[in-house]
């Protein structure tokens, strides 16, 4: 059974609308015009337990209108939603014990007191026995490193300290589904990197599953196999992360260390027949080529130049997500 | 594990909060003594302006009087009216829904923990102000009895119902204009501008209609011994009955509210 199951999903919002200016603003007081904006727009997917599924579109295609929709906080305007055999927007709280969201600038911890005391308030509310929560609390100190952290006011840690506080917070229960909505967003790498294994090890002692949104690429790298696409609220794709980068990747990067004066001066120049060059530093120069041709240019160029290295790169995987946007 | 613990932990971590307020808690509280000072100045000026009363009230009654409006308004007033628009705004209310806790509990118990703290400083306040201003202490042990049902239940009416107006927030982000209006009804009809024996005939029929009445100036009355046995009896009822209305309001506004914001963005 799936832990997270959706099916044409759909949420439409009506918006009012109306033009610049006074005569507009009087005439919208007796007549409101409305605009349907379609966030979700029909998606299906399913999400078994302990999987890592990144989420991903870009803003505005519907990604925190579906985690929301998950959790219990929007009511769908059409379709099928089911996490755990709960209907979420229920919020019932049995359903609520067992999930989580976590959103990267919203605080659940309460500012003027230092965490813990927020934790032991979060145990009650939850009914978490005592002996778990020690040893849930001791796990997650220790994961995020959050013993210098947890006495101080909330209001006097750093935004990635307080991000992991918030994370940890959210995780006492021991949720067996979480939602994360970007929750690297203005971390530094460090932070970023910290959180990102924690994630992982979460998932992995406590088969957990996880449903991920995040603007850095390297997290879902990092954590998911699979990845869904949405965009303009339907959903582009949805399967590996390796496929998604075979299908839409156009292009590989073929980078060449030449011998001195492979080029006989005429610099890079002498590569523009080959690809476009997209960087040439002493000798060292960067080709991009379509991706079928990739293998004859490369034994070209093995064949025309004295070559020290050469090395075949896949595109970041930024660019690729951004040419399956643009393919929706 | 039950609402009894969670109310613990939850007037635990409010106390922690406001204690680390001192000054905003300051402020606060002279808001809160500087009104009835200011009242009770002026009717004993216009008691001794007119022989030493004004209708049934002579100057130490006036002192006793916002002495009592004092202490009742303290304890039972609300501020989450003034807190949802922020809170629907600033996604604060999502975190909250996400909870298995409605979170009317935990702003009862924040309310409870302000109090507690407060009070602390208005009852020296009030014993301060009786011992410049004489009042006259002259309370039944019957009538300090009743007091107690009173002012617990004083306190629910205020809160229920003003929770149910906080939600308004739901549908306009110009609550403010709500609130004021709100005041405004409290400000004449509970007692805390005059005794409501003062006021025309038809204010005092409009203030026992309407729920201001049961707020404050029932246990100020009942507590000066104002009230027949009867009359305090039909108050006690009375109070029962605003309360249901307040909590069938809170129920249902709280679901048309949450419906509302779960349809147009949490």
């Amino acid at each position: 059974m799936s832990a997270i199951h959706i099916h044409q999903l759909q949420k439409i919002y009506k918006i009012h609308e109306r033009e610049a200016g006074l005569g507009a603003a009087v005439r919208s007081l007796v007549k409101r015009k409305t605009r349907d904006v379609r966030a979700v727009d029909g998606i299906c997917f399913d999400v078994a337990p302990g999987e890592i599924v990144g989420f991903l579109g870009p803003n505005g295609a519907g990604k925190t209108t579906t985690l929301k929709m998950l959790s219990g906080l929007l009511h769908p305007t059409g379709g099928e939603v089911d996490v755990l055999g709960h209907t979420p927007w229920q919020r019932d709280k049995e359903f609520l014990r067992q999930i989580t969201l976590v959103m990267g600038q919203r605080n659940q911890l309460v500012w003027d007191i230092p965490a813990i005391d927020s934790y032991e308030l979060h145990r009650v509310i939850y009914h978490i026995p005592l002996d778990e929560y020690q040893c849930t609390l001791d796990e997650l100190v220790d994961l995020l490193d959050l013993k210098p952290l947890i006495h101080k006011p909330v209001r006097n840690l750093s935004l990635g300290e307080r991000m992991k506080c918030e994370i940890a917070g959210a995780l006492l229960h021991r949720p067996q589904v979480l939602f994360l909505d970007e929750p690297t967003i203005g971390l530094d790498v460090t932070a970023q990197r910290r959180i990102r294994e924690f994630v992982a090890e979460y998932n992995r002692r406590h088969k957990a599953t996880v449903l991920l949104t995040s603007h850095y690429m390297a997290d879902v790298e990092a954590l998911c196999q699979r990845v869904i696409v949405i965009h303009h609220g339907k959903l582009l794709f949805d399967g590996d992360l390796a496929d998604l980068m075979r299908r839409f990747s156009a292009y590989k990067t073929i980078v060449v260390d030449l011998a001195p004066g492979a080029t006989a001066g005429r610099g890079a120049g002498a590569l523009r027949p080959y690809g476009e060059v997209v960087n040439y530093t002493d000798g060292q120069a960067a080709l991009r080529v379509a991706k079928k041709e990739a293998a004859a240019i490369t034994s070209r160029l093995l064949a025309d130049f004295p070559i020290h290295d050469l090395t075949i790169q896949d595109p970041p995987i930024e660019e690729v997500i951004e040419q399956v946007f643009n393919a929706g | 594990m039950n609402l009894g613990s969670i109310y613990r932990a939850q007037l635990k971590t409010t106390m922690a909060v406001q204690l680390q307020y001192r000054v905003s808690a300051i402020i606060w509280l002279i808001g809160l003594v500087i009104p009835p000072l200011v009242y009770l100045v002026v009717w004993r000026t216009v008691a001794e302006a007119g022989g030493g009363s004004v209708g049934s009230y002579d100057t130490a009654e006036f002192a006793t009087y916002y002495i009592i409006v004092m202490v009742v308004n303290h304890l039972a007033f609300i501020w989450h009216m003034w807190e949802y628009d922020y809170r629907i705004r600033e996604g604060v209310l999502s975190g909250l829904l996400l909870r298995p806790l409605h979170p009317i509990h935990a702003d009862i118990a924040e309310n409870l923990s302000y109090k507690a703290l407060t009070t602390l400083v208005v009852i020296p306040a009030a014993i301060l102000m009786s011992v410049l201003f004489k009042a006259d202490w002259n309370v039944s042990l019957t009538n300090a009895l009743f007091f107690i049902p009173a002012m617990i239940m004083a306190f629910f009416v205020q809160f229920f119902l003003g929770w149910a107006l906080a939600m308004a927030a739901f549908w306009t982000t110009r609550i403010n204009a709500i609130n004021r209006m709100y005041f405004l009804g409290k400000l004449f009809l509970s007692g805390q501008m005059a005794p409501l024996a003062l006021l025309p005939p038809a204010l005092q029929t409009a203030a026992s209609i309407s729920p201001y009445r049961w707020m404050i100036s029932f246990p100020v009355e009942l507590l000066l011994g104002n009230l027949m046995l009867r009359e305090i009896w039909i108050g006690l009822a009375v109070q029962v009955l605003w309360i249901g209305i307040g909590l069938l309001a809170v129920k249902f506004v709280w679901r048309a509210g949450i419906r509302r914001y779960s349809a147009f963005g949490a």
